[in-house]
């Protein structure tokens, strides 16, 4: 039998395993600096069709007509896409993962659920036409009456196809989380402290615009050159949505010009693609900046309810949250987010009664989806704004309200989840050390690995 | 509407292009020319990373309408690149760990090169300044001022090699 001669390129066989301790430079800082980083929108080909949404201007309408006769007659225009193009409509991102329902079109149907929403695609020769053509596309609206509030989209009529203005967690209308007795612990507290917080939507605003350029190859197989974050997501529902074998699609990505979980949803690929293979030739569908703000989704707005029991020791005996994730018209990743922020409760404290519904509704805003932490962002800002207030409450110094609290290894969480590797207490030692300040003997004592006696 | 012909000097090549009214120079660099290395952020004067350098001033690319720059010198990240190596300004970036996405990068490099031509010592406030125009939505800011002041020693080392 031949052998292959391992005398060759005995060097790139050896591991040099030396970067632990080295400061190691990024692999992709040289392309950076010389510019040479290829972005997706650097890959161009030639006879590429340039798309463009017709958006919807009302937040909630029955769509009664779509007339495109107009916007077919702009020189240049050479298809419309609307929801009859596509092959499977209806998707959720996550679907992959259990969630469901497929809760979103790709493009509408008879009706719209934000301002903003696509409802059909002008495809062109330049951007000035595809742009000229999606202005002349006339929709007749009905107007419905929006919902912005999350507490008012849980006792309203539901306005979407599949049910109710929240998602179903396991038959219940929240992610829900019990631990003791929350009623028992405020019955036996000292002091009941109860406020309330709310967080606006944040959008991402990468300076690269959600994009992608879909390229029909001569084998039939489509290659789509985006800028997500998700390429599998994006794989998974791409085929789902067009009805299409993986192996006819292929993706190139992972370079993103900022992303922060705002290019992590799958809302430019399908349409692209889709387009690509109607008209065989290359489509580019790239956010303005104003769609980048005004569509792309945000972070979730949440309002929190926080109720404590407090013992006047500083002891926090029971903590009972209501929290509402806004996930605005669609699913996307916040039914995900929503169970990552009740988990999260009641923060990295050992209250013994805990009680957490975690609400993921529906309302006529923006979707909202990833960014940076999401479900536990927002929530530790109302968890940690709660503390200082129960500090200022009981006069009492918030490292030590919070080394009182602290959980440590052990422990037993509020979603049954034993405490491992804490290190609240060391950190908030180290934060007192640095800002010079001078803890009691019994807090400087403290540790995570063991509880005092 | 009738396409007219400009002519610029781009990292020192004469070049003619025929654009339509209001071709602005960030499209003429990207599409016309090939020079991906120059990025469009926004389109309105926002976001900074489309900037380049016209008569050697730091300029967004997409507020220019080529036909008002009719004979500018244009330098862009390509040539400011030299054929082996870095130049000073791209080796403070790198070794300053002072990219992330990179997105940004080329405009902060330019944008540095525009300062460091007109102010060879430039302060932390000059730094900032300069850069002002500039998002890094990474936010990576401190890492790019710390960049741009190397980026000054190196050049005012490099100067004091060639004179000696």
């Amino acid at each position: 039998m031949e052998k292959i001669d391992t005398s060759f390129f005995t060097k790139e066989r050896e591991a040099e395993l030396s970067v632990v301790g080295e400061s190691v430079q990024r692999a992709d800082a040289r392309g950076h600096v010389t510019g040479q980083t290829q972005f997706y929108e650097d890959v161009t080909f030639p006879n590429t069709l340039h798309l463009k949404m017709v958006r919807s201007t009302r937040h909630h309408a029955l769509i009664k007509d779509i007339n495109t006769d107009a916007a077919m007659n702009v020189p240049g225009v050479v298809r419309v896409l609307t929801h009859k193009d596509v092959p499977n409509n209806w998707y959720t991102i996550l679907k992959l993962i259990g969630v469901g329902p497929d809760d979103e079109p790709v493009l509408p149907e008879d009706r719209v659920l934000f301002m903003g929403e696509q409802i059909c695609a002008v495809l062109a020769e330049t951007p000035q036409a595809a742009l000229e053509g999606a202005r002349r596309v006339v929709v007749d609206y009905e107007d419905l009456p929006p919902i912005f509030d999350v507490e008012e989209a849980m006792t309203s009529t539901p306005f979407k196809q599949h049910g109710t203005n929240y998602f179903v967690y396991e038959g219940h209308n929240c992610r829900r989380i019990r631990f003791g007795d929350v009623d028992k612990g405020f019955a036996a507290a000292d002091h009941i402290i109860e406020h309330r917080y709310e967080s606006a939507p944040i959008e991402h605003a990468p300076t690269e615009t959600t994009g992608c350029t879909a390229k029909p190859e001569g084998n039939g197989r489509v290659t789509v050159y985006s800028n997500t974050q998700a390429l599998y997501f994006t794989l998974d529902n791409m085929a789902l949505i067009l009805g299409v074998p993986f192996n006819k699609l292929r993706l190139v990505g992972g370079t993103v010009g900022g992303g922060f979980g705002g290019k992590v949803d799958v809302i430019v690929e399908p349409i692209a693609a889709l387009g690509a293979m109607l008209t065989n030739r290359p489509v580019k569908y790239a956010y303005s900046r104003a769609e980048e703000m005004q569509v792309s989704s945000p972070r979730a707005s949440e309002r929190l309810y926080i109720k404590d029991g407090v013992m006047n020791d500083g002891r926090i005996v029971a903590r009972k949250i209501t929290l509402y994730v806004d996930a605005g018209a669609y699913c996307r990743h916040s039914t995900y987010g929503t169970t990552k922020a009740a988990a999260h409760m009641p923060g990295p404290y050992s209250i013994p009664n805990v009680h957490v519904d975690a609400y993921c509704v529906y309302t006529n805003r923006t979707p909202s989806s990833a960014m940076r932490g999401f479900g536990v962002t927002i929530g530790d800002f109302a968890l940690e704004s709660q503390m200082d207030q129960v500090a200022r409450y009981l006069n009492m110094d918030p490292m030590e309200l919070r080394l009182i609290n602290a959980y440590r290894d052990g422990d037993m969480k509020a979603h049954r989840k034993k405490v491992e590797g804490a290190a609240l207490v060391e950190v908030i030692q180290a934060a007192a050390h640095q800002t010079g300040t001078t803890l009691a003997p019994r807090f400087a004592k403290m540790s995570s690995f063991e509880r005092e006696a | 509407m009738k396409h007219s012909v400009v002519s610029l000097t781009i990292n020192g090549t004469e070049r003619q292009m025929l654009v339509a009214p209001g071709t602005t120079l960030v499209e003429v660099l990207r599409e016309n020319q090939g020079l991906a290395g120059t990025r469009r952020g926004c389109d309105q004067g926002a976001c900074g990373t489309c900037t380049v350098l016209v008569d050697g001033k730091a300029m967004m690319s997409c507020l220019l309408p080529v036909e008002t720059i009719e004979g500018a010198r244009v330098e862009t990240i390509e040539g400011l690149t030299p054929m082996q190596g870095l130049h000073p300004i791209q080796e403070a970036f790198l070794e300053g760990f002072a990219t992330q996405c990179g997105f940004c990068t080329s405009g902060m490099i330019m944008a540095t090169a525009g300062l460091l031509a007109r102010n060879p010592n430039p302060s932390r406030d000059d730094a900032v300044r300069a850069i002002s125009g500039n998002i890094c939505r990474c936010t990576g800011y401190e890492a790019i001022i710390d960049a741009v002041l190397d980026a000054a020693k190196r050049m005012q080392a490099a100067q004091r090699s060639e004179a000696a």
